[in-house]
């Protein structure tokens, strides 16, 4: 087999602890504890040898990644290695001093998540008190510190309404960028499915007010749009292809090749703690089993967009058909692409049921 | 805020917290810019390297022609084309 072309970005997953409870987030249901996290120096360690392996970014995320109080030496210390710096934070334990001080030690770029437009909305999905207006403080923080930003918010069928009402508050906050990322339905979301998963007139309203809003804001506002997965044709290329471009690091040292590949049963995740990351990435088994094209049964085998979207994502697959080998059903092609209708026809549009916040198991 | 439209007179320069550097590992240039990775082809990089913050594009455009001996008028409209692109991406400001 020939050497893997090195990642381009490394996820650095630093705790799973957070002070916000969404019910669709995407860390694993067995949330990893504090006393399993890596510590400084282990972080330091993978972080030069991402730069050496050849990534250009690092997305510091979690949970949330400013309950670490070595960040700052963390974004020093990767800046100084050559790596792009990014945040992806809820912004709850941050404040201007300490926005500053991480600009100061080489930060780029601020993701902020906002849940809603309504406070009270966002309040009740992150199911914390006060949460939305602490977020705008800091969104201004950001941009007072001279930081680029970018704000994500998570759609679903109780917020798309206001999806308009988002990219209006996206400027009005200076963002250059907005992510509107419909629910990706893994773990907490699996939980939460009939509470989001929005209808197929939801989705095409969105859709048609997106390209209009990309149109309008052309030079202002860039978009980046994770497309609802179960109302596409073809799948998307989850994480650009199974080890090609990304390397995830859990909180305690487990190199995945996404945040959810642990769903799969039979894969042997290696931790940085025994390996380098050079090793991991070329030779782990984990990181090996589905790259490329090699593995695909049909009908992706031979299919002409193999190497676009490089079957989809191996975790839906396991989830929606029992097997991770099998193409994503989110695909047409796919024998089990019924399945999805079927689902979607079950839930979408049922009564909202309560949700079951993410929160770790005591 | 609004949208940027470049003219031959406008000085364009990198935004903040965009990188535009050199990969010895993949031998590419190479923009970085938030949670984005732009891989600029052979000719965005030689006009890209003339984006100093105190060249203008139309002074851009002249060494360009000289370089490669064509007359300014023939680049221009590729040049400014691919310069409001890359205003319009957020990569590039005034």
């Amino acid at each position: 087999m020939s050497t893997p072309e090195p990642p381009l970005a490394l996820l650095a997953e630093l705790t799973h602890r957070c002070p916000l409870q969404c019910p669709y987030c995407s860390n694993p249901l067995a949330l990893e504890g504090v006393e399993g996290e890596l510590g400084t120096e282990e972080w330091c360690r993978i972080l030069d040898e991402a730069a050496a392996l050849g990534a250009y970014q690092v997305h510091f995320s979690g949970g949330e990644p400013a309950l670490r109080k070595d960040l700052p030496k963390l974004v020093r210390h990767a800046s100084a290695a050559g790596l792009y710096t990014n945040l992806i934070t809820s912004g709850i334990p941050l404040n201007g001093e300490k926005i500053d001080a991480l600009a100061g030690a080489g930060l780029e770029h601020v993701q902020l998540s906002l849940q809603d437009t309504l406070p009270e909305e966002a309040d009740r999905v992150a199911k914390m008190p006060g949460a939305h207006a602490k977020k705008l403080e800091i969104a201004r923080c950001v941009r007072e510190a001279g930081l680029a930003l970018t704000i994500n918010c998570v759609f679903h069928r109780q917020n798309l309404e206001r999806l308009d009402a988002m990219i209006e508050l996206a400027v009005a906050l200076g963002a250059g960028r907005l992510e509107i990322a419909h629910v990706q339905y893994y773990g907490w979301a699996i939980e939460n499915r009939q509470a989001l998963l929005p209808s197929r007139d939801q989705i095409e309203k969105a859709n048609a007010l997106i390209a209009d809003a990309e149109a309008r804001l052309k030079g202002v506002l860039l978009f980046d749009h994770v497309p609802p997965d179960y109302y596409a044709r073809r799948p998307k290329a989850c994480m650009g292809g199974w080890g090609r471009q990304f390397l995830n690091i859990s909180p305690s040292g487990k190199a995945l090749p996404c945040h959810a590949a642990e769903t799969i049963p039979d894969l042997r995740f290696d931790n940085v703690r025994e390996r380098s990351l050079a090793d991991i990435w070329v030779e782990s088994d984990a990181f090996r089993r589905f790259r490329g094209t090699g593995w695909m049964p049909e009908p992706c085998g031979s299919c002409d967009r193999r190497e676009i979207d490089w079957g989809g994502c191996r975790c839906q697959a396991l989830m929606l058909t029992g097997d991770a080998a099998q193409a994503d059903p989110v695909c047409e092609l796919s024998p089990d692409h019924g399945r999805i209708l079927q689902m979607v026809k079950n839930e979408a549009g049922q009564e909202v049921p309560p949700f079951r916040y993410r929160r770790k198991a005591n | 805020m609004a949208r940027v439209e470049l003219n031959a007179d406008a000085v364009p320069r990198f935004a903040p917290h965009v990188q535009f550097r050199f990969d010895a590992k993949r031998t590419q240039w190479v923009i970085l810019a938030p949670e984005r990775l732009l891989v600029p082809d052979a000719i965005a990089v030689e006009v890209l390297r003339l984006c100093d913050g105190q060249a203008s594009i139309f002074t851009m455009v002249a060494a360009l022609a000289e370089t490669y001996q064509a007359t300014p008028e023939t680049l221009e409209g590729d040049i400014l084309e691919l310069l409001q692109d890359l205003m319009d991406q957020g990569v590039l400001t005034l």
